[in-house]
């Protein structure tokens, strides 16, 4: 390998053998009448356009804007994300949590890769990484400090170790300087990371990642 | 079990690296491993975490050493040899060398496009044996099969805060022993219970802490 290549989340040398190796079981598991290609083709397709953070991004802009649906989003997540008619209805045990002043809340899951991927898509990399599982149960403000997130010191910071099947989406705090906005306009604030909690949302004038 | 899957609070594995416009897989193969892991899943052969406790049993240098997607992929391939769904010689072959065991349900193309997590919630056998408020002690417990309790969180004292209703018990699903309901419940942690008197004390971490793996403090 050249220290030109890009980084290799394979380990480079393996893609060759993994292509190989995956299609080989795709094949013996379709011939087998296990699996239809067309619904492996349907389901990578629904997860590189349908599902992503965009859906969770609609319902945090919802509750920024109407405050009985930020208090059924707090009471029952399942419930009130399931009213917005996502192509992917959550299936059960879905807990909103809510930044505020005084709490900063993050998401994290030790033990393996636990995300609510029903609103917020496929876990990125460094979710799944033994540096993020690691560290955010014994170190967030450091993990908080990689993603360039200081909080004020009178913030506390609660983590959420996803060891059972709750998942968690958190509400980021809504950017001062957006008042009146639409919730269309609202939801570009809000990113992947301020819903796991390891990114604030906003600010105004920068677009959503 | 004591495997290195369990990485709260291990020092060494450096900064959190975030990439910029990630797309949902690095290969092809990723996407492809994924869909095998669903389709395979709504068989109904074996549980999510009959699933996880496969990938937790690799050897622990192979864990670390290899990506997200590999992982799947090996704990995919021999689930099936396991279950006698596929024979060892034709993974060796790459194309299968007898017709397939009938499945009284495969997933459909129209099926696959909508998505919904499983459910775990069962109906409670009895009433909660702790309430929101309450101390609780974690026991120290150290299977050596599957369970959700790290080790980072055993044989501390926190607080239940929410009674999150009765689902199936992993450490009980993953050795095939049935779903064994268990009330769950987020049990909430100071640093300094959890890392010293040195830790910060403006942190705090819960855990979804299943009844069993709790004790009265």
């Amino acid at each position: 390998m050249s220290p030109h290549d890009p980084p290799a989340h394979d380990h480079g040398s393996e893609l060759g053998e993994m292509q190989l190796r995956v299609r080989a079981l795709e094949t013996i598991l379709t011939e087998k009448g296990y699996v239809d290609p067309a619904a492996l083709d349907a389901i990578v397709e629904t997860f590189e356009t349908k599902i992503g953070p965009r859906n969770g991004a609609r319902i945090v802009a919802r509750a920024w804007s109407d405050a009985d649906f930020k208090r059924r989003l707090l009471e029952d997540a399942t419930q009130a994300a399931n009213s917005m008619g996502h192509s992917s209805p959550v299936g059960s045990h879905l807990i909103a949590v809510e930044n505020t002043p005084r709490t900063h809340n993050m998401v994290v899951c030790t033990l393996c890769s636990c995300y609510p991927w029903e609103v917020l898509g496929l876990p990125p990399v460094w979710y799944k990484s033994a540096a993020y599982r690691s560290r955010a149960v014994r170190d967030p403000k450091g993990v908080l400090a990689d993603f360039g997130v200081t909080l004020p010191p009178e913030t506390e910071i609660r983590v959420w170790d996803s060891t059972a099947e709750t998942r968690f989406l958190v509400v980021p705090m809504r950017p001062a300087g957006t008042e009146g906005w639409s919730e269309e306009r609202l939801a570009d604030l809000v990113t992947r990371d301020s819903m796991i909690g390891t990114a604030m949302a906003g600010p105004p004038e920068v677009a959503a990642r | 079990m004591n495997s290195v899957h369990d990485m709260g609070g291990v020092d060494g594995f450096g900064p959190v690296v975030a990439e910029a416009n990630e797309p949902p897989f690095h290969e092809k193969w990723e996407g492809r491993v994924l869909a095998m892991q669903r389709a395979m899943g709504y068989l109904g052969l074996w549980t999510i975490d009959q699933g996880r406790a496969s990938i937790e049993a690799m050897n622990p240098i192979e864990y670390l050493s290899v990506s997200y997607y590999k992982k799947w992929f090996l704990g995919l391939e021999r689930r099936v040899v396991e279950h006698g769904l596929v024979g060892a010689d034709e993974i060796a072959a790459g194309h299968s060398l007898r017709p397939g065991t009938p499945m009284k349900r495969t997933l459909a193309a129209a099926d696959a496009v909508r998505m919904t997590r499983g459910k775990y919630a069962r109906q409670e056998p009895a009433s909660p044996r702790f309430a929101a408020g309450q101390q609780v002690k974690t026991r120290n417990l150290n299977p050596t099969t599957h369970t959700r309790l790290p080790r980072y969180a055993r044989g501390k004292i926190g607080t239940v805060e929410a009674v999150r209703g009765c689902h199936v018990y992993p450490d009980s699903v993953a050795i095939g022993a049935g779903e064994n309901p268990q009330w769950l419940y987020t049990v909430v942690f100071t640093a300094r219970e959890l890392w010293g008197d040195d830790a910060d004390p403006s942190i705090t971490v819960s855990i979804e802490a299943f009844e069993p793996y709790l004790a009265p403090a």
